[in-house]
């Protein structure tokens, strides 16, 4: 017999309400092994707000979601991560006064065992493991073409390289699923371009799912193979970009509205 | 029954005191997100004030009470310095920064006074002279009473100020957004001296109630009073006009009830138990404000 | 082991050494006198408070927490330590065994009563989590002097005088390598990790309230260990030396000499203990002086005087070399310090 396919991540009528207001409603989605999926949608449609339910930021009060067919619901953000999903922020957030490696040594923590003894008599294990962690974070930092500055302190990087570092990190968390909340915001085209290498490259090295939030429609036409489309906090169309694009209900969501914002381009 | 009005009255008048240091410190808090730890200094400055002018008034033939406005001018001035010298310049660097210069200024107002006015202890001699009164064979003491109107009306008058007048409003706009208040044509720095001198009264008033009380002042009767009275301000939601009254009553209550009627010598970790419990319920206090964070 | 490291240890150690054989070489040639025992005293206090001001560091530097209720910590090691020591002096137990048996006690017992006060207080942050810190402080301190086995509020005394000051330098050499190696470790990384975004720590798998906790048992075992170390020097004390007022001194200890940095917490904590014997004669004016400096600190270098600068002996003998081996001009700076190993011995004379 043939088993059945379980998909990476999986919701069913997934909801978070914050005081009577609805901001996701009966959320589903399904994403395949080595799917690439973006999601998007006007301002304020409750994107990050998803992605803060599939990190478990918020606990959702209605619904449940799945990875690759085990329970997530009510677990804490540090036991998703460790069941394998991981994300970057749309406001990035990284260790500012730290440096590049260790932003990224950060998140190689939890395959890090040895113990206090180990670490203030400096036993064996403490030098293996944190050379080790320091070998695979530069081989990560090489992927996002950051290893020339891994002493850097994070805070001094330029926004681009900034968010490539939160890609880096993430990463390192060793995840099946990666959020990506718009990690081409303010990058120009040619970082643009290498973002989109980048994705790539993780997506064919590593085997994993991309979810990722963008407002650049070019982007987000050009890499990801399936879309959602939410506004309200409700989903209003699913499917390849092309049938994206010429939804009239997608472009009502973006172009019916007199606070549209700029950048905003269907192709 | 009389040992419970008795206590009830106690308690009261402990709490309106503690209400009345414990809006000085929410008033400070609310706007420029600092524990102003001097504040409880200010009122050993005040009471120091009024054991040296209540003779002179009382030799002037004036009420003696007359005294605690001699104190209310000199405890504005130094609140007023004290966030003119010591804090403003501090306040752009971050909250470790304020609070370590709080903890510094009370420590100078403190050994100033100890070098002022010298180790011992004074005694302020009767503020108010009022006959005791009986209530339900409950021997009370009127000053009592009067200690706890005057705590009442200070409170309501205070919060009409805020809620009513442009001064007020400008008041609750700083802490809302400093820099959209700026744009509105609010001068901070203003508003932030005038908190102080506000704060500063208030001090002053709650060292006559003090001094009424306890005819005693020690260079460091500041200190644990004000840690008290900043203990009730937050258990009632610091930054909150209405919960540094409601705190300041329930710290006051508790702690006489609990010296009376359970056990005398833990009625202070029975009031921090109560603020631990609090906090943990509820972060922002009894009558605070929770404030999330955006992810 | 990297060789450079080995060696970078070695620097260490023969510095300590050489700190301490001086320190020797002054009390035992008697060149202060009749003044030696009382030198050695505040030599032997240094020692203690720098434990506790490098133990109050690995909440407000590393965490980016503060604490206004350490000195409960430190009384927690104090009373337990010297009760469990007046009940072992009876049986024949060396002095330094006892000494050892002591500051253990006192670090362990307080490490508990850290994780007990850490489980529900550091669900709160910034000035909130500081005032359950003084609340909690305080709660010990009145059960201290309501306890029957803590003296009832009144003096416990005759505590055995087991502090002496080669005792307490190398408890104190020992507790700060090991704090040291602990900021350096993958622990002292999630915890910094974690002071500077604990959202984005727990998005990259970190268990902040684990390692919130786990930072504060550690720090409270080190103040623990310090208190222990107090008790057997003072031989007496009561409850209200660990009152509010000692906490926050402790606070403007570690704020003064940098918050973040184990060097200036050392030099900072040595400073104010010999602050006495600087300012002997104007010993009404000492504190006063004292909050003006603070204050002045505060308003023109608000990090701290040291801010997060790390004293590095092997940099140091680097540099030197560098110096007379190359033209002045030619000198590197040496960036960061990736071999990590630094060094805080050359400033322990208190």
């Amino acid at each position: 017999m043939e088993k059945p396919i379980i998909p990476v991540l999986k919701t069913h009528d997934l909801g978070i309400s914050f005081g009577g207001l609805k901001a996701v409603d009966c959320f589903n989605i399904e994403i395949g092994q080595s799917e690439l999926m973006g999601l998007i949608g006007p301002n304020g449609a409750g994107k990050t707000t998803v992605f803060n339910l599939l990190t478990g930021v918020y606990k959702p009060t209605e619904g449940s979601f799945y990875l690759n067919g085990g329970k997530m619901n009510g677990k804490n953000t540090h036991q998703i991560v460790a069941a394998g999903i991981s994300r970057t922020f749309q406001n990035i957030r990284l260790f500012k006064k730290m440096t590049v490696i260790e932003n990224v040594m950060v998140a190689l923590n939890m395959y890090m065992s040895y113990s206090l003894v180990s670490s203030i008599f400096r036993l064996k294990k403490y030098f293996k493991q944190e050379e080790e962690a320091y070998a695979k974070a530069m081989e990560l930092l090489k992927i996002v073409h950051l290893e020339e500055k891994s002493e850097v302190v994070a805070e001094n990087l330029p926004y681009g390289q900034q968010r490539r570092l939160e890609i880096a990190r993430a990463l390192a968390t060793g995840m099946k699923l990666l959020l990506l909340d718009e990690p081409a915001a303010g990058m120009n085209p040619t970082e643009t371009e290498e973002l989109l290498e980048i994705i790539n490259v993780i997506r064919d090295k590593f085997k994993i799912s991309v979810l990722l939030i963008e407002h650049d429609m070019n982007f987000v036409m050009k890499i990801c193979e399936r879309i959602q489309v939410i506004d309200y906090g409700v989903t209003i169309a699913e499917g390849t970009p092309e049938e994206i694009a010429n939804n009239p209900k997608v472009i009502e969501a973006y172009l019916g509205k007199e606070e549209e914002e700029e950048g905003v381009v269907l192709c | 029954m009389s040992l419970f009005i008795q206590s009830l009255i106690n308690g009261l008048n402990q709490g309106a005191i503690y209400a009345l240091i414990a809006l000085g410190y929410t008033m400070v808090y609310g706007i420029i997100r600092m524990i102003n730890f001097a504040h409880g200094d200010f009122i050993m400055v005040g009471a120091y004030t009024l054991f040296y002018t209540v003779p002179l008034m009382i030799h002037q033939g004036m009420p003696p009470w007359i005294a605690v406005f001699i104190a209310i001018v000199v405890c504005t001035v130094v609140g007023v310095l004290v966030e003119r010298i010591a804090y403003r310049p501090v306040r752009a660097a971050g909250s470790m920064s304020a609070l370590i210069t709080a903890l510094a200024m009370s420590l100078f107002l403190e050994n100033l006074a100890m070098v002022v006015f010298g180790a011992n202890p004074k005694s302020v001699t009767g503020i108010f002279n009022l006959p005791y009164l009986t209530i339900f064979g409950a021997k009370l003491q009127e000053k009592y009473l009067l200690t706890i109107g005057i705590g009442v009306l200070m409170m309501v008058g205070l919060q009409l100020f805020v809620k009513k007048t442009k001064l007020g409003k400008a008041m609750r706009a700083v802490p809302q957004d400093k820099e959209a208040s700026v744009l509105m044509g609010v001068n901070v720095n203003k508003i932030i001296s005038i908190t102080f001198a506000i704060g500063s009264a208030l001090a002053a008033v709650a060292a006559l109630m003090y001094c009424s009380t306890y005819p005693r002042c020690t260079t460091d009767m500041g200190s644990m009073m004000g840690l008290k009275a900043f203990i009730a301000a937050v258990l009632g939601g610091i930054g909150s006009i209405p919960g540094a009254m409601v705190g300041g009553i329930i710290v006051g209550l508790v702690e006489i009830f609990v010296k009376v009627y359970v056990a005398p010598g833990w009625y202070e970790a029975i009031t921090y138990s109560l603020l631990i419990f609090v906090l943990l319920i509820k972060p922002s206090g009894i009558l605070g404000k929770s404030v999330g964070e955006k992810v | 082991m990297s060789k450079k490291k080995k060696i970078s240890y070695l620097i260490n150690m023969a510095g300590i050494l050489f700190v301490f054989l001086v320190l020797t070489a002054v009390f035992q040639s008697g060149v202060l006198g009749n003044r030696t025992e009382y030198i050695k005293g505040i030599c032997t206090t240094a020692c203690y408070t720098i434990i506790m001001v490098a133990s109050l560091n690995l909440l407000v530097g590393f965490m980016g927490e503060f604490s206004l209720g350490h000195a409960g910590f430190m009384s927690v090691g104090a009373y337990a330590s010297a009760i469990v020591t007046n009940v072992l002096y009876q049986y024949v137990i060396p002095d330094g065994a006892l000494f050892i048996i002591a500051l253990l006690v006192g670090g362990i017992t307080a490490a508990i009563a850290g994780v007990l006060v850490g489980i529900p207080a550091l669900r709160l942050r910034g000035d909130y989590l500081a005032i359950v810190t003084v609340a909690f402080a305080e709660i010990i301190r009145v059960a201290f002097c309501n306890f029957k086995i803590t003296g009832s509020g009144r003096t416990m005394s005759g505590i055995a005088k087991l502090s002496t000051f080669n005792w307490c330098f190398w408890a104190m050499v020992i507790c700060l390598t090991f704090m040291f190696m602990y900021t350096r470790s993958r622990f002292g990384r999630t915890v910094t990790a974690i002071r500077e975004d604990y959202i984005a720590a727990s998005a990259s798998g970190i268990n902040v309230t684990f390692y919130k906790v786990l930072n504060f048992a550690i720090s409270a075992f080190f103040a623990g260990v310090g208190g222990a170390m107090y008790a057997h020097y003072m031989t007496a004390m009561i409850p209200t030396n660990f009152n509010f007022n000692y906490s926050a001194e402790m606070l403007t200890e570690v704020i003064i000499g940098g918050t973040g940095s184990l060097t200036g917490s050392i030099i900072g904590a040595a400073f104010l203990s010999s602050l006495p014997e600087l300012m002997r004669q104007f010993a009404n004016y000492r504190m006063l002086a004292y909050s003006v400096v603070l204050v002045l600190v505060m308003i023109f270098k608000p990090g701290g005087i040291f801010g997060k600068w790390e004293f590095s002996l092997t940099r140091l003998l680097s540099r030197i070399k560098k110096f007379f081996k190359t033209p002045p001009k030619k000198q590197k700076e040496e960036g960061g310090s990736i071999d990590g190993e630094t060094n805080y011995s050359g400033t322990e004379n208190a």
